[in-house]
């Protein structure tokens, strides 16, 4: 991900530049390894990322057919698989396909509640890993990266774990006495939001580490010799400077976590399905690809719309996004 | 009273001193600069004076009030910091404003005080700007400024030009000079690494080394009268020359034989107990001048410097002896290779002996 935010130079001005800029690229890379670079970039956005995605586009406005009818005079452009999640079946009961609604927007305020969540809990971690000097801190990001190694899905299970009705957590509290019965960690949804928050964790701190450690010392302690208490000082000087650091880590922790699917099918309740699971549901279970890839692009465009939103709301550039 | 007060203040990180037996007043009204090796604590001095380091030991009292575990922002001093730690997301006034809203000040005296400051400093024009659209003087101005509207007892410099160009430099100290004189009544502490700062500005240098104070005292006292070799030679470029020998006549006037052969006359008194000392001669590069007969130091001359208005030789008695420096004025051609015979009148040899001055 990083890597390509650094590879592709974004051109600031169209135009006249854009010769300048590949001549110069042409020039410090050579014409062979010049041009290796350059295919590969674009094979990988146009091809990995753009295409299969315009594809999906495609499928979203095509009614899904059995394949002989496919090219068929019924294969038309139509906006059914939109109107479905906004109304429902034709004929349904209901003016309005509430519960597929009711899940997107939960899965969209699950995120926003995760993405919070988990800026508040790295905040202090990338503030201390910023700031302090040492070969504690090598080993302690050792100690944050090294969990990481461990797959998705059986990271979800270990904390099913720590939170099933007999987990960890409940065995310990209620042989403590603190609770009588066993508390629902995976029905009220605990499970899940710490699931997504333990996923996504190292996509919050890192962004914010890496703006906080370039922050000069002595801005914290000009606050302190001005007469700042500790909040304002983390208020006034060191938030606004990690501005950068934080939109990009709850861009990304945001993204991934409406998007996410192992954690919200491992760890959550039954009665709460994520959005990612309808999608699923239809590509699979269904066998619908089309209404699925709709499903799927309405969540894409709702989430970088709000990403957006966001960003206008506390006046993030794009540029910072990618510092 | 003095307005600053350092009694046996020390330093310590775990078992590590890094100060020790730091004693210190400092009147109102003065400009003292710290100055010294890098490594010596000149600048954790000053950052313990500020409140940003602990004080491991001693006393600091500013006005007669105890400030060892007092918050920096309530000492009464105000810190301007190397890099200006300015907020880049706030514009000059907001920088110079910070202080007093965290203070509460009613917002017509913020406006009151920060117009003043940037009266005093010129940076009316700037008020509206963000710190990176201003050069590195006018930085440096803004940092100040933060400090001046809070009217501190104690302003604390960190080497606040080392960030600048030479040319910019010399700009900003002669500004510094002259805010100083326009607030006579302000204690400023200023840290530097730059010998020629620490002469110019400096009401008191206090010289720091080996964890302590070497000496403290006006700028040409450290120049006329050093206390020890390490003064001698940190204070005045190119150092003062160290020459070894032996006393051979006490009185008024002492004759030193020094090991190179020559002979030199101070007029440091010494006692008779003096005689057959082993000790130090001291001479400033630039009280050497040449002599035909008696010199104090003869040698062949392998390096020169011309630097227009003097020039410097370096010249050595016997091949692979540390090279002696003599400062002679206007241009000296073709010197290479030459013997020069050298001399310094007796008020201008110093003597020191263990290290130590031997002026009473």
């Amino acid at each position: 991900m990083r890597f390509w935010f650094r590879r592709v130079n974004w051109p600031r001005n169209k135009g006249p530049t854009m010769p300048g800029f590949l001549k110069e690229f042409f020039n410090r890379n050579g014409i062979g390894m010049g041009a290796a670079i350059l295919g590969l970039v674009l094979f990988w956005t146009i091809g990995l990322i753009i295409l299969p995605q315009l594809s999906m586009l495609d499928f979203s406005f095509r009614p899904n057919l059995p394949p002989p009818e496919i090219g068929g005079p019924k294969d038309v452009y139509t906006l059914e698989n939109y109107k479905y999640l906004i109304y429902g079946p034709e004929g349904g009961s209901q003016s309005y396909n509430a519960v597929d609604l009711r899940v997107f927007f939960r899965t969209l305020l699950a995120a926003v509640c995760v993405t919070v969540f988990n800026l508040i809990l790295c905040y202090p971690i990338a503030y201390y890993l910023g700031q302090s000097k040492g070969n504690h801190i090598r080993i302690f990001a050792i100690m944050l990266i090294i969990p990481y190694w461990i797959n998705e899905i059986l990271r979800a299970f270990a904390l099913r774990i720590i939170f099933g009705e007999t987990g960890v957590l409940n065995t310990l509290f209620v042989g403590l006495g603190i609770w009588d019965t066993p508390f629902d960690f995976i029905r009220n949804d605990i499970a899940l939001y710490a699931g997504l928050g333990y996923a996504y964790i190292l996509l919050m701190i890192f962004p914010m580490y890496n703006v906080i450690e370039s922050l000069d010392k002595n801005q914290i302690e000009a606050a302190r010799d001005l007469g700042a208490p500790w909040w304002r000082i983390h208020w006034r000087v060191v938030i606004p400077y990690a501005k950068p650091g934080i939109s990009s880590g709850c861009t990304m922790v945001f993204m991934l976590s409406a998007g996410a699917l192992a954690a919200p099918q491992i760890l959550g309740g039954p009665s709460s399905l994520w959005f990612t699971q309808l999608i699923y549901q239809q590509f699979n279970d269904n066998n619908d690809w089309p209404q699925g890839a709709a499903y799927a692009i309405v969540l894409l465009v709702t989430c970088i719309l709000f990403v957006l939103a966001m960003m206008r709301l506390f006046k993030v550039n794009m540029g910072d996004i990618g510092k | 009273m003095s307005e600053l007060n350092l009694t046996d203040v020390a330093k310590t990180y775990g078992n590590v001193d890094v100060l020790k037996n730091i004693n210190l007043d400092i009147e109102r009204g003065e400009l003292i600069v710290f100055v010294g090796p890098s490594g010596c604590g000149k600048s954790t001095l000053l950052r313990m004076i500020a409140g940003l380091e602990k004080i491991t030991g001693g006393t600091l009292e500013i006005e007669g009030q105890v400030m060892n575990d007092v918050p920096p922002a309530q000492r009464g001093i105000a810190m301007v910091f190397q890099s200006y730690a300015l907020y880049p997301h706030m514009t000059v006034r907001e920088n110079m404003a910070f202080a007093l809203k965290i203070a509460k000040m009613p917002s017509d005296e913020v406006d009151a005080a920060v117009d003043r400051a940037a009266r005093i400093l010129q940076l009316e024009p700037f008020l509206d700007r963000l710190p990176k659209a201003l050069s590195g003087g006018q930085r440096q101005r803004v940092a100040i400024g933060r400090a001046i509207v809070r009217d501190p007892k104690v302003y604390l410099f960190d080497e606040p030009l080392s960030n600048l160009d030479a040319a910019l430099r010399v700009a900003t100290r002669i500004e510094i000079a002259r805010l100083k004189e326009a607030m006579p009544d302000s204690t400023m502490v200023y840290v530097t690494h730059d010998q020629v700062e620490a002469m110019t500005l400096a009401t008191r240098i206090v010289v720091l080394a080996n964890k302590g104070i070497a000496q403290v005292g006006t700028p040409l006292e450290l120049y006329e009268t050093p206390d020890n070799e390490f003064v001698a030679q940190f204070i005045g470029s190119p150092a003062m020359n160290l020459l070894p020998g032996v006393i051979t006549q006490t009185g008024e006037r002492t004759v030193v034989k020094l090991d190179g052969g020559g002979t030199a006359v101070t007029s440091i008194p010494t006692d008779a107990a003096d005689e057959r000392k082993q000790v130090n001669i001291g001479v400033r590069p630039e009280d050497f001048h040449p002599v035909e007969s008696n010199p104090i130091m003869e040698g062949i001359v392998d390096f020169t410097e011309a630097l227009g208005e003097v020039t410097l030789l370096y010249f050595a008695a016997k091949d692979g002896e540390d090279a002696t420096i003599a400062k002679l004025p206007g241009v000296q051609k073709n010197m290479r290779g030459q013997t020069v015979a050298v001399s310094a009148d007796p008020g201008k040899v110093h003597l020191f002996h263990q290290g130590l001055s031997m002026r009473k």
